[in-house]
């Protein structure tokens, strides 16, 4: 598939605001950010708020038509897209409702309660937004329940990261964020590397079942077109297999290796300075694996323009 | 009534005049223009919806030709229909046939991902999908004699490679191809449950190659000989059993 940058951007910053918000949400019952003021949380949480707001703006970039794009809230029965569009709009008014609450009553039973509302939302409209992709039985590389939770585990992985640079660099206590954060680094890791291993395995329709002709063999003889076709553009976007290895092993570095090594305290105490560098390695690590996520999909129409197997 | 085409790839000679009459009567129909962004330069792309694809099919010497052309196929099932977020694409009750209503697409190429058959594709000039219509505009119209209420691809198909009728109505045309020729279904495994049809070309004996004709007469005498003492052989005795 064709690697949008409007979407990949869209993805991994509005997936890292949702993360923030989730963490913020839940803190006051968990403990996450003790001594954090209604003052510092609240700024806290606008951070996020802006995170998610810049992520959706970039992704009415990818329409091509955007001026229809509010009729996308009435499919809210069978569409994904349709239901992500809905509760990102309905998150809006409860986030800053529940912000503000913070701000002007501090910790009370109404703020949890609405934090927690609000960290629900985020972690329903991040499953959303994976479910897009993961319900494209055309694609066997996001048709998974891996999809989902990679969006989760990634959104919230940056998320903690935010979060802990933000408290660090207030001289909040970080101790327990940090711990969450390390669990998040390790599992979404090892998410990632397992889903490498399932879409490594031959699966799916081939050029036979495609076409019917199962019991021998099919080559493509002419495609049919002389120029570009919108399915060229769109489905046909291929990386070369050694280019895809590196970029694998760069992601992972980049959005677990390092940040594991900056926040688990190996390169000294965790400041500031550590928790800035391992947001940033970590954005850039998932910018590429949210590249990687759509060039290494293959769509079964493929099959129609020659390839044997997605 | 569940309308489609079915398409016969034994007599398809693949000579793409469905697909140009498609375009030429559809640029000017419902959801027209099919626009070419470069029409008389260097890279004519553009929208088409119907698409011709050339295939080999086995190895030498029982290879043949096979052209597909493809189009909508109008599925049962189609998830094209349910990921479309504004409610723009679209399945009618009445004849199966799948739309998109021009007026409300916000061009998010979901459900170009969603269909299997590349049957979808996004004209860049308008930001909108378009598709196949099942010519609707010609099907129902009253004005055009009886015989010409067919779709412009099944009306120009110069083998009459073509079908369009009624899959509910077990006697249609449609139906007996399929049901005598063992019409199938195109990639079924992704469960869209499509309602065009493919008839697989017909089985007929190996065309003569120069290599069989020379296994057939270079042999020696006494080759011959041998072989037939050799079946002589083989057969002794099986007509006793
Ligand atoms: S062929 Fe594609 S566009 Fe047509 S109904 Fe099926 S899934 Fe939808
Ligand atoms: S491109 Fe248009 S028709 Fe297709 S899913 Fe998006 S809004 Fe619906």
């Amino acid at each position: 598939m064709h690697p949008a940058l409007s979407v990949i951007f869209f993805t991994v910053t509005a997936g890292a605001g949702y993360g923030v918000l989730f963490l913020l949400g839940i803190s006051r019952l968990t403990g996450l950010t003790p001594e954090a003021s209604p003052d510092q949380a609240t700024v806290m949480g606008l951070v996020g708020l802006a995170l998610v707001t810049a992520g959706l703006i970039s992704s009415t970039f990818h329409l091509a038509n955007p001026k229809n794009a509010w009729r996308s809230f009435v499919r809210f029965r069978t569409s994904w897209l349709s239901r992500e569009a809905v509760f990102a709009v309905l998150f809006y008014p409860l986030c800053l409702i529940w912000l503000a609450c913070d701000w002007f009553m501090g910790n009370t039973a109404l703020t949890v309660v609405l934090g927690l509302l609000t960290a629900l939302f985020c972690v329903v409209i991040l499953v959303c937004t994976g479910m897009i992709y993961a319900q494209l039985k055309t694609i066997r590389q996001w048709h998974t329940a891996l999809t989902p939770v990679n969006f989760v585990l990634l959104g919230l992985l940056l998320g903690a990261l935010i979060l802990g640079f933000m408290l660090a660099s207030q001289n909040l206590p970080l101790s327990r964020l940090v711990s969450v954060a390390l669990g998040l680094v390790i599992i979404s890791a090892l998410a990632k590397v397992i889903y490498f291993y399932w879409i490594g395995q031959p699966a799916g329709p081939t050029i036979n079942t495609a076409l019917g002709f199962t019991r021998a063999t099919v080559r493509l003889l002419d495609v049919g077109n002389s120029s570009d076709t919108f399915h060229n553009k769109e489905f046909g976007y291929q990386v070369d297999k050694v280019k895809l290895i590196w970029l694998r092993a760069i992601s992972l570095t980049l959005m677990a290796v390092l940040p594991l090594l900056l926040i688990s305290g190996v390169f000294g105490p965790v400041g500031s300075i550590a928790l800035l560098i391992a947001v940033l390695s970590a954005y850039a690590g998932v910018f590429v694996e949210r590249w990687l996520f759509f060039a290494e999909a293959r769509h079964v129409v493929n099959l129609y323009h020659g390839f044997q197997r997605t | 009534m569940k309308l489609g085409l079915v398409i016969d790839l034994d007599t398809c000679v693949g000579c793409h005049a469905c697909a140009v009459a498609c375009k030429q009567w559809n640029t000017s129909g419902t959801t027209g223009p099919l626009t070419d962004y470069d029409p008389y330069g260097e890279n004519p792309a553009g929208v088409w919806f119907n698409r011709i694809r050339s295939y080999e099919v086995d190895d030498y010497p029982n290879n043949k030709t096979v052209n597909t052309p493809m189009s909508c196929m109008h599925c049962d099932d189609a998830a094209c229909v349910t990921v479309c977020p504004t409610g723009a694409s679209y399945k009618r009750e009445e004849d199966g046939i799948v739309l998109v209503d021009q007026s409300k697409c916000m061009g998010c190429n979901l459900c170009a991902w969603a269909c299997p058959y590349g049957a979808r594709e996004l004209d860049e000039d308008s930001g909108v999908m378009k598709k196949c219509t099942l010519c609707v505009d010609r099907i129902y119209d009253e004005a055009l004699p009886v015989e010409e209420r067919q779709p412009a691809c099944v009306m120009t198909c110069p083998t009459s490679a073509r079908f369009f009728g009624d899959f509910d109505d077990p006697n249609s045309e449609v139906s007996t191809l399929v049901r005598e020729r063992s019409g199938y279904a195109m990639m079924p495994e992704v469960g869209y449950n499509p309602v065009n049809k493919y008839l697989p070309p017909r089985q007929r004996p190996k065309a003569p190659t120069i290599e069989k004709k020379e296994a057939a007469t270079g042999q020696t005498l006494i080759g011959k000989w041998m072989k037939r003492q050799k079946d002589a052989f083989n057969d002794f005795g099986k007509g006793a059993r």
